[in-house]
């Protein structure tokens, strides 16, 4: 059976001025919020763990579950930290939601906010998108000015502040615990968990971090409930999701699926690989998730599947590259990222991705030396596990699978330059393309 | 180099000391300010200047070195005088795959400047940019942190010689006209400009999935509109903390714990007493 797309979230881009609280009260905007608040916060959490919804920043863990960690009420403060910070390579979703309908979210903030007895919300934006940013600071203000955030909140007295925050350029900081650090206004560096951030987060105290998406799908599920959302999806991973496909096809674009949609579906949706070439290799998630190939096109993209085929679900970020890609090329351009934004915190992580850069950049070069593709591989199981974060893993990633399946490429880096056996002017999306 | 330790004058002191005590505001505690403020002082000199981070430490009752240990963290924060208007290019495997290292490359040679350097009218800085969440519009720019999508070297050419020349530029997804780095800087600290209604809601490839469906026909599954959404289900009831397990397999989360704080929910007074790690 074919799967078809299911706008949910998008479903209102394409109307007139969609970022305003106009135009998302003319399509249910802020319904879910003005029941929500007369429910009780137990059962709110509740419906949201029944309805599957798990992290769509990439981890995948189940979003209610995460709320109910939070400790019993003490009286002190406990916040909710939303994780705008996208900046995972491929990865497109939140900026583009943002832009078109920030109101998304912040209904999903205060909703969130509300279930888990928070009064403080804080979305942490990356610093280098100004317009989402604004459109962001906009938002809020006219949700204020309408009573749906803010003192006495549709005259409950109920009191909730949404401080929008811009970051200052670290892929780091999209890491929880990192971003937690940024947040208190310190250099972002990860946190040894546990404690984990809902036991002692923002300051120390209570808090839920949850991805853009994630919270964003919450007023759906308040509104149509949770059966609505788990009606959609596979067994274990429910709901809609945003599918964002780049690179070489003819429509790169946002296409919003239930989970579990196969690729060969999406890239057929999205007219195919670019002027009837072959697909080569492809990122599930993002350049954190091991690549995968042609073998995998029928591939169901759920959690599970994905994971069993050797890779990640990830952000769902459907980087595609045709045969005129050279694998060597790319992951070389990958480990120059993960070495650039490695915060420095734990040696493994640090040096080795300076020492996987040095290596990479000679087998780019066609000046590789006979030990280099078993050193990379020695290098990345000396970094796997033993950092801090994920960004040690990931950076690990797109070597080893990429010599999983392409050993022999990176074996003729001993003597050709990945240039000259895969032209680069050829990949491009334009002609004339030179080095 | 000389430093200037002297700080700003008295009337650039009182207007950023106002501008601060607004950041302050919107934070619990007054450290959490310290970003924006340094987007703020961006937005006065232009980089991060000696007498910016004087005044963050001033404001925030930190040492220099303190405040400067963050600001070099972060690649936004500029240590030299930035040029007015910053010109990132993808380079990314994605974008650079598609086109983003010529566009680089020929930017690069026509501005007679490299990686993080400024040309020498003060106009243009050229970057190298890491992803920037625009995938499906590679090859990307971005000139003062907007969009300028599906780039060709003469598109990107021409959108360059038109700030040289000082004819207004428009991204694809953005603002009507680029700001300039100083008045962006200013955006980041958390002061609306009130252009947020200018430019477009989504680009083309945002809505490809959605033309798609509307063409088919295909639509989320229709809620059933009933009052009772929030009464169906409810099976798994609130777990109490700790309840169940964390993290993955191999993860942090197996470690055993050592202090009451790794184990129980309820001991967050003695994690504060800790204070937040350093």
């Amino acid at each position: 059976m074919s799967t078809t797309l299911a706008p949910s979230l998008s479903d209102i881009w394409d109307a007139d001025r969609s970022w305003t609280l106009k135009t998302y009260s003319e399509h249910h905007g802020y319904e879910a919020w003005r029941r929500a608040i007369h429910t009780d916060p137990a059962k709110l959490i509740e419906t949201v763990k029944d309805s599957g919804l798990r992290g769509r920043g990439g981890a995948g863990f189940p979003t209610g579950l995460k709320w109910s960690f939070l400790p019993k009420p003490d009286g002190g403060p406990r916040y909710l930290v939303v994780n705008a910070d996208e900046s995972e390579p491929g990865t497109c979703k939140d900026m583009p939601l943002l832009l078109a309908n920030p109101h998304a979210l912040i209904e999903g903030i205060a909703i969130t906010s509300f279930a888990i007895g928070s009064n403080h919300a804080f979305i942490y934006v990356r610093g280098e998108v100004v317009h989402v940013y604004r459109r962001l600071l906009a938002a809020v203000n006219e949700a204020r000015e309408a009573g749906l955030l803010g003192e006495n909140v549709l005259g409950t007295g109920y009191h909730l502040e949404v401080t929008v925050h811009a970051g200052a350029g670290a892929y780091i900081c999209g890491e929880e615990t990192a971003l937690l650090d940024s947040l208190e206004g310190r250099r972002g560096q990860p946190r040894l968990k546990p404690p984990f951030p809902a036991v002692a987060g923002l300051y120390a105290r209570p808090t839920v971090v949850n991805n853009v998406e994630s919270i964003a799908s919450v007023p759906g599920i308040i509104r149509g409930g949770a059966d609505w959302f788990s009606s959609m999806g596979t067994e274990k991973s429910k709901g809609h999701g945003l599918f964002s496909l780049s690179g070489h096809v003819t429509r790169p674009g946002q296409y919003e699926a239930p989970l579990g949609i196969t690729f060969r579906e999406l890239l057929d949706m999205a007219g195919g690989v670019r002027d009837g070439r072959s697909l080569k290799f492809w990122t599930p998630g993002g350049s954190s998730t091991p690549i995968l190939t042609a073998e995998h096109l029928d591939l169901s993209l759920d959690y599970e599947s994905v994971g069993a085929a050797g890779s990640m679900l990830g952000t769902r970020a459907l980087q595609v590259f045709d045969e005129t890609t050279s694998v060597v090329r790319c992951v070389t351009r990958w480990t120059d990222f993960y070495a650039h934004e490695s915060c420095g915190k734990c040696t493994p992580c640090r040096e080795g991705t300076y020492w996987l850069k040095q290596i990479m950049h000679r087998l780019e070069a066609g000046q590789g030396t006979e030990s280099d593709v078993d050193l990379l591989l020695d290098v990345c199981s000396n970094i796997e596990g033993r950092s801090f974060c994920a960004l040690g893993d990931a950076a690990a990633q797109p070597i080893t699978s990429g010599i999983k399946h392409f050993r022999e490429e990176f074996e003729q880096g001993l003597h050709t330059p990945a240039w000259e056996l895969f032209p680069y002017e050829a990949n491009a999306a334009f002609s004339g393309a030179t080095r | 180099m000389t430093i200037d330790t002297n700080g700003y004058p008295p009337e650039v002191h009182a207007r950023l000391g106002a501008d601060a005590q607004q950041i302050l505001a919107r934070y619990p505690e007054p450290r959490s300010a310290l970003l924006p403020l340094l987007h703020l002082v961006q937005s006065e000199d232009g980089y991060v200047s000696p007498a910016g981070i004087a005044f963050c430490a001033e404001v925030l009752d930190l040492s220099r070195a303190s405040v400067s240990a963050v600001a070099t963290f972060y690649t936004q924060y500029k240590r030299r005088p930035n040029g007015e208007y910053t010109v990132g290019i993808c380079t990314n495997t994605l974008c650079a795959v598609m086109g983003g290292d010529a566009i680089f490359d020929r930017l690069s040679a026509h501005l007679g400047i490299g990686n993080d350097e400024t040309t020498e009218d003060g106009r243009i800085t050229l970057e190298r940019v890491e992803c920037n969440a625009a995938c499906d519009y590679a090859p990307v720019m971005v000139i003062n942190w907007e969009f300028f999508d599906n780039q060709t070297p003469t598109s990107a050419l021409d959108a360059v010689d038109a700030l040289i020349e000082g004819r207004p530029v428009t991204p694809t997804r953005g603002a009507d006209s680029v700001a300039t780095f100083k008045e962006v800087s200013r955006v980041l600290a958390g002061f609306d400009d009130g252009r947020a209604n200018e430019g477009v809601g989504a680009g083309l490839a945002t809505l490809e999935g959605l033309k798609l469906a509307r063409s088919q026909g295909w639509t989320a599954p229709a809620m059933d509109g009933s009052d009772d959404a929030l009464e169906q289900g409810g099976t798994s009831g609130t777990q109490p903390p700790g309840a169940q397990p964390v993290g993955d397999v191999g993860s942090s989360a197996e470690r055993k714990p050592t202090t009451p704080a790794d184990s129980r929910a309820d001991t967050v007074e003695k994690v504060d007493q800790k204070g937040p790690q350093a």
